[in-house]
């Protein structure tokens, strides 16, 4: 089964670039990959860029709304994600718990939507 | 028609409705097992149950009505999975099909025990608390939906709906049906056994006037686990905890209603098995050198049984050890009421007071808090929290009791 590890986070609690933290979560990030891709479970994986650079829209009454910023105004914002296919959900919370964010933010877990149920 | 028929169905009513409340658990257990469809077994096992009314109202009882219904479901959840799948396809259904036509569904009255798989599936951390208590009940105590309702106050369809939604997460999430390995027991065994011990307190708040003594459902519990994984501390110690805790269901309330403090109870209407079965319990756990939160408890219940002046100082000592694995503020406030029996009301409130902005919710709190001022002859604030406990009170026997010692206090200012 695909689950996708969503990984949130506030932005003024992560480590900041240039101290011994950051560069031990850079490292993290660095050797949970090389595990995903080693264990044969990596599908995906995104980091993106700050909520300062989000745009939400919308239709409305056939017009387009477009607004600066993300769709939810929380502290934790969503900030990349990995999709890992494995058996069940203990093994992705496994994975979900050796993601450095999961020290500071938060990783919502969730399967994948099947579309093929021949596959 | 003979007259006899007509017994015979009430006797299988009778039969089935006994199988299903004992035999419930393990049966599930088994079925899911094979089927890895929660809702599957349950609907088909249901089917099942039906058709032994009928069938064994006819023909008579089978040798082994636990192997009747487990092979009758087993056969009505096939039938299912061959309807579905003619229009779905699904490979899980198709592999269970493949797998039902090369060999015949166990028709053994043997049925192997797959409890503990259930029980970690319905305690995973995945569900929500109120739901791994209620999948619980429903799954391995054999309750009926109406009654685990009645466990929570609320109404039927809002527990079958909890219920569903519950199993829902399990198919869809895929949570495993397995026993966690090593790396894993120790967090998720202390799911369990919380699920447990919240099922003995609901039965301990209930009373055991409610349909289902859930105090017995939780030690029943605690013991299954005992015999499907021999040798835990901490299951131990869990059933220690339970066992002296329930050995004083029958002194701590009075004959006029009211709560009795552990130091006023009558020890006489103590059982004397149930808290020699403790001890013993928590001897063996203790005896295996791997503490945990549950023989801490179970330690402290035992100190609190224990005859002649109870051992405040060792109290104290033991709730200090509990924090550094459990650090609440409830935890803390034990501690504090433990140091002000050891040490003295003054070092104790201090502790107490600490709590006020965590704990100002916590009965409890105001209900000790009182207790001390009115010791150090602060009589006028001892009355304000006594009036602030007996607000928060959720039992009418707290209430009682509270009120009673305001009385007490009362009169002697006067």
């Amino acid at each position: 089964m695909n689950y996708m590890l969503l990984i949130y986070g506030d932005p003024s609690k992560e480590p900041s670039y240039g101290t011994p933290e950051f560069d031990e979560m850079m490292k993290g990030y660095f050797e949970l990959n090389e595990k995903m891709k080693a264990d044969g479970v990596l599908r995906g994986g995104e980091g993106l860029k700050g909520v300062e650079t989000a745009t939400s829209l919308r239709m409305r009454s056939g017009k387009v709304e477009t607004m600066d910023g993300p769709f939810a105004e929380t502290r934790e914002h969503l900030g990349g994600y990995y999709i890992v296919n494995v058996s069940d959900l203990d093994a992705a919370l496994r994975y979900a718990a050796m993601i450095p964010a999961a020290k500071y933010g938060t990783i919502e877990v969730r399967p994948l939507m099947d579309y093929n149920p021949m596959s | 028609m003979s007259d006899s028929a007509a017994p015979a169905a009430l006797a299988a009513i009778r039969v089935v409705e006994s199988v299903m409340r004992e035999d419930r658990g393990r049966l599930m257990a088994a079925l899911i097992a094979q089927l890895r469809d929660f809702q599957l077994a349950e609907d088909a096992l249901q089917e099942a149950a039906i058709a032994a009314i009928t069938h064994w109202g006819k023909t008579g009882l089978p040798a082994s009505p636990q192997g009747w219904l487990r092979t009758t479901a087993m056969r009505k959840a096939i039938d299912r999975v061959r309807q579905r799948s003619r229009a779905t396809r699904n490979v899980a259904d198709l592999a269970l099909l493949a797998e039902d036509e090369a060999a015949e569904p166990a028709c053994s009255d043997v049925i192997p025990d797959e409890r503990l798989r259930l029980i970690f599936t319905c305690c995973h951390p995945a569900l929500e608390e109120k739901s791994r208590v209620a999948l619980t009940l429903r799954s391995l105590c054999g309750l009926s939906t109406a009654e685990v309702a009645a466990v929570f106050l609320d109404a039927e369809p809002t527990m079958g709906q909890r219920l569903s939604r519950a199993k829902s997460k399990i198919a869809a999430a895929k949570i495993p049906y397995v026993v966690p390995e090593a790396e894993d027991w120790s967090a998720r065994l202390s799911s369990v056994l919380t699920v447990i011990y919240l099922i003995f307190t609901r039965g301990y708040s209930l009373g055991p006037s409610s349909r289902r003594d859930l105090c017995d459902e939780a030690i029943f519990l605690a013991r299954l686990l005992i015999v499907l994984r021999e040798g835990d501390a901490e299951i131990e110690g869990c059933l220690a905890l339970l066992l002296l805790t329930h050995a004083r269901a029958e002194a701590r309330v009075g004959a006029d209603g009211a709560t009795v403090p552990l130091r006023e109870q009558d020890r006489r209407r103590w059982s004397a098995p149930l808290l020699a079965e403790g001890l013993a319990m928590l001897h063996r756990a203790l005896a295996r050198r791997s503490p945990g939160a549950f023989q801490l408890k179970a330690a402290i219940a035992a100190l609190h049984s224990a005859e002649g002046s109870t051992d405040w100082p060792q109290i104290a000592a033991l709730y200090a050890k509990l924090y550094e694995l459990e650090p609440s503020p409830i935890v803390r406030l034990s501690h504090a009421v433990a140091t002000a029996e050891a040490r003295g009301a003054e070092s104790g409130l201090a502790l107490i007071d600490a709590l006020a902005t965590e704990l100002d919710e916590y009965q409890p709190f105001h209900a000790s808090r009182a207790e001390y001022l009115g010791r150090l002859g602060h009589a006028a604030e001892s009355l304000a929290a006594f009036e602030r406990a007996i607000e928060l009170a959720e039992s009418v026997a707290d209430r009682l009791y509270l009120e009673r010692r305001r009385a007490t206090l009362a009169a002697t200012v006067a």
